[in-house]
């Protein structure tokens, strides 16, 4: 691919991209959330036509006119999401789109043949073709996905962030897949945040940031702080900045806090004018914690206390139907910024104001009516605050940048007055200064007296800007310890060992 | 302070003005389909009938705004629900439903037994019998005209005449006011239907969390069911003369002496309660749940918004509006016919749709309701005129709904862009 531009209205998404994928060999892209790479792929694929720039594919001219059309020349994309038919079997959905068939028969025999040629491929011949894929386990149903890529003979398979809904071992798993179709000679792109995962992988690397290509070469010339560098653009101390803040005394302690599947046990205190880091692997249960202490899902036992100004609250032993909803926990003091701001975070429909004021409507209505204007001076003033970039406090969500949506969600959480804070990966998909704003605004609250629990994958900013960090591991708070205590190896061996102890 | 990054997308003038200008086509454009269809029909009309023409006349565009009442009302509350992201297929059957317990009530009387312990029946028998005594009492006094008489047997008879006269006056009286307050009765009693039907529809949404879409296909059945369970599978006839009152079938009536300030006076309370609606889905902590619900129900939870509550809420008070629909269907029927409804809730919803509103909720609005109620009329109407037969009618509404639908997708595209 070379000289790639995209545009999509004034954004320009990509700008003068070249991108080489040699065959037989795996090439990592990097960059942040927004830098492009999305883009750059669905041009690939063919979901999204350049506004400039050419590709060539195995020396011929590639223009794909659509994804069907991209894939029968020979590019396979395999998503984080699977797309599979979850009631067909392996072998319907392997030849799904691309069936043998005679006037409209199919051509069991010939497709049974293909199947057995692309899994021997994989190096996975045993795999039954006439089992439903809802019966097999995630990495084998990832397998699936990529024996279809296989079976239209690609040239070029996109790896998509693939390890995001894995375990650990699963992962391991696709790895193997992935070094077998290097030996075949096909050239793999390969899309991942995680640095120690390119490094198992790939080969060499290329880097795009703010949809330019700001650099390309082989993994074994260059160390992790290099790529870092060039995908951030900036220097480390630039992107935490910290305001001074000192814990003060206990407002929450929660005590052998167990969900249906997870949290298991969870135990831990959480100081006014904390900030307090929850690590751990995806599906370690930190959300599910989050979502048990907001009352979104139900705690099968355990005791979360409340400790207000007046009394204590208790606020766990739920029993079935009965017990205390978001409304009650709001009211309590605590507010939730969920991880999906797109599904469940914000009504992208709605209004910035409508949005920010959805948890607390009392200032501004009587008897039910509301009084608009005062409650528009009110939103004015909270953009302002948390420096919302947008054209009025009626525009809608879903026109706002990551960023700013963002700082909508958490806007609202401060709008309610809550003062326990549980922000869930706040940062997830958001450009870095916006980043390094709500590094800062989160300081600044919590500098303010408020408790703060943030979780987060990203291991880098835990560390940074948290007081206190804990490990989650299979539902089990595992470890606590002052973020200075820790490294970011200390806290994956925590968060990993303890899964194959347990394995 | 640190620079914003410049991945941050910025919306330079184009996309500006391209979005101001999507909204102006929001609310404008039933506006612009309305004129057009008038239009449209008014040239064909001038066209086919010459001088008879008689589509714009003020005589039919107020036969056009009473035949749009009953789906309009009934369309009122069935964008709070689509606001809400629901639907609701028991529109049409539930107002048959209410306007058959609205004729039932007052063919048995219920106002008047429970609350002046009489019946219509009683009293217009009386004021016949009132009227055979006059007439018998005029007769005798042709056939005294004809033989000798003495001034004080003219006299007796004349007084016995105005006695009698007087009686059925009173009478017509007692009766005006029976059938008044059977009317209010059976009025009452058709909105609680309404409601409750709403409410059973909110409830089994919200506590079964089976998608409404379902639940409605099976409470449409239901209701269609009760109704004929009440009419006893016939039509209930209310007497038109000494049960059902005058202003109850002058609601959408379109003679002169019926209208008030030009329209029939349904109409009036037709328009009046969409400035409410509208006011309330505007002005109203209420209408904001509704909108979060319809646009992500669950940032709704996590802003600790009563889901299940409101949304009881939304079906209930929009059964308030089914109440009324099927006030108005009595009202044209003078019946209470217990399939009068069924099919009636695809216009209703198709109304809220041509209006403007998204069936995957979030959006919608009363003005919009109205235009695309009205617009679904004009054609009915319109066509008739021209001499289209029903096929016709059908083919181009068919047409039209999906027009707005996929109007609909394309606008929903460029919000997600």
């Amino acid at each position: 691919m070379s000289g790639i531009t995209k545009s999509f209205g004034a954004t320009q998404a990509l700008r003068d991209v070249s991108l080489d994928v040699p065959a037989g060999r795996v090439l990592a892209l990097i960059g942040e959330n927004g830098a492009g790479k999305s883009t750059l792929m669905k041009v690939l694929s063919g979901a999204h036509a350049p506004d400039a720039g050419t590709m060539t594919l195995s020396g011929k001219p590639f223009a794909p006119s659509g994804p069907h059309d991209a894939r029968l020349a020979g590019v396979g994309m395999i998503y984080q999401e699977l797309n599979l038919a979850p009631d067909l079997s392996v072998e319907d959905n392997i030849m799904l789109g691309q069936e043998r068939s005679q006037f409209g028969m199919l051509n069991r025999r010939a497709q049974q043949a293909k199947v057995r040629e692309v899994l021997e491929l994989l190096g996975h011949p045993d795999l039954p073709p006439s089992t439903p894929v809802r019966e097999l386990p995630i990495a084998q149903q990832q397998l699936v996905e990529i024996a279809r890529a296989l079976a239209s003979d690609c040239k070029v398979i996109v790896f998509d962030e693939p390890t995001s809904s894995l375990t650990r071992s699963d992962v391991e798993y696709l790895f193997a897949v992935i070094r077998r179709l290097k030996s075949t000679g096909l050239g793999i792109v390969y899309i991942s945040h995680f640095l120690e995962e390119i490094r198992q992988v790939s080969d060499c690397y290329a880097v795009l940031r703010d949809g330019q290509s700001v650099g390309s070469g082989e993994l074994s010339d260059t160390t992790d702080t290099d790529i870092v560098s060039l995908m951030v653009g900036r220097s480390v101390s630039e992107l935490f900045p910290s305001v001074p803040h000192i814990p003060g005394e206990v407002v929450l302690k929660v005590a052998g806090l167990s969900g249906e599947s997870s949290p298991v046990e969870v135990s831990f205190e959480l100081r006014r004018g904390e900030i307090l880091g929850i690590a751990g692997l995806i599906g370690a249960g930190r959300t599910e914690l989050l979502r048990c202490l907001f009352g979104l899902d139900e705690a099968a036992s355990g005791d979360a206390v409340r400790s207000p100004d007046v009394g204590v609250r208790t606020l766990g032993r739920r029993r079935p139907g009965y017990g205390d909803s978001p409304r009650q926990r709001i009211a309590a003091g605590f507010g939730l910024v969920s991880e999906d701001r797109k599904t469940e975070g914000l009504a992208q429909s709605r209004s910035i104001a409508d949005n920010i004021t959805y948890s607390r409507l009392k200032p501004y209505s009587c008897f039910g009516w509301l009084n608009l204007n005062r409650r528009r001076t009110a939103v004015a003033d909270w953009m302002r605050r948390l420096h919302v970039k947008a054209a009025s406090p009626e525009q809608s969500i879903s026109e706002l940048s990551g960023g700013n949506q963002q700082k909508v969600a958490i806007a609202r959480v401060l709008h309610q007055e809550a003062d326990i804070l549980l922000l869930d990966e706040p940062t997830r998909g958001i450009d870095v200064g916006t980043k390094a704003e709500i590094y800062r605004l989160m300081g600044e609250q919590a500098a303010a007296g408020k408790a703060i629990i943030f979780v987060s994958s990203y291991l880098t900013e835990l560390l940074a800007v948290c007081d206190r960090v804990a490990v989650m591991s299979r539902g089990r708070l595992k470890e606590v310890r002052a973020a200075r205590d820790w490294t970011e190896e200390a806290v994956m061996a925590v968060a990993v060992s303890v899964n194959e102890s347990v394995a | 302070m640190i620079e914003p990054s410049t991945t941050q997308p910025t919306f330079g003038d184009a996309t500006k003005s391209r979005r101001t200008w999507s909204r102006v086509v929001n609310v404008v454009g039933p506006f612009l389909a309305l004129a057009a269809v008038v239009l449209f029909f008014a040239i064909a009309d001038r066209w086919m009938n010459g001088e008879k023409a008689t589509f714009l006349t003020s005589r039919n565009l107020t036969t056009i705004s009473s035949q749009t009442s009953t789906v309009a009302v009934a369309a009122l509350g069935m964008t709070i629900i689509i606001i809400a992201g629901g639907i609701d297929l028991s529109a049409g059957t539930a107002i048959a439903l209410c306007a058959t317990v609205l004729a039932w009530s007052l063919k048995e009387d219920l106002g008047p037994r429970w609350l002046a312990g009489e019946t219509t029946a009683a009293v217009a028998k009386s004021i016949n019998e009132a009227q055979s005594d006059l007439k018998r009492i005029e007769r005798e006094i042709e056939a005294l005209a004809g033989g000798e008489v003495t001034p004080t047997q003219v006299a007796a008879k004349l007084m016995a005449k105005s006695d009698t006269e007087e009686a059925i006056r009173q009478h017509e009286r007692r009766l005006a006011k029976l059938k008044s307050l059977s009317a209010a009765v059976a009025v009452a009693m058709s909105l609680a239907c309404g409601a409750l039907c709403g409410f059973a529809n909110g409830w089994l949404v919200s506590y079964l969390r089976v998608v409404p879409f379902i639940v409605t296909l099976g409470t449409m059945q239901l209701y269609l069911g009760l109704s004929k369970q009440v009419a006893r599978e016939t039509t209930v006839r209310p007497d038109r003369f000494s049960q059902v009152s005058d202003g109850l079938v002058d609601l959408l009536s379109v003679r002169a002496d019926a209208l008030w300030l030009g329209l029939p006076s349904g109409v009036w309370l037709t328009l009046l309660l969409a400035g409410l609606l509208a006011a309330a889905l505007h002005w109203t902590v209420f209408s904001r749940y509704v909108f979060a619900l319809g646009s992500n129900e669950a940032t709704a939870r996590l802003c600790g918004i009563n889901v299940r509550w409101n949304k009881i809420a939304v079906y209930t008070l929009s059964g308030l509006f089914v109440g009324i629909a099927g006030l108005y269907q009595f009202s044209r029927l003078t019946v209470g016919n217990p399939t009068s409804g069924s099919g009636l809730e695809l216009r209703v919803i198709a109304a809220v749709v041509i209006g403007g509103a998204s069936l995957s909720g979030g959006r919608g609005s009363v003005l919009g309701t109205l235009l695309g109620a009205l617009i679904m009329s004009v054609i009915a109407n319109g066509c008739t005129m021209l001499g289209l037969q029903n096929p016709v009618q059908d083919m181009i509404l068919g047409v039209i709904i999906v027009a707005a639908v996929t109007l609909d997708q394309f606008r929903q595209k460029s919000v997600s862009r």
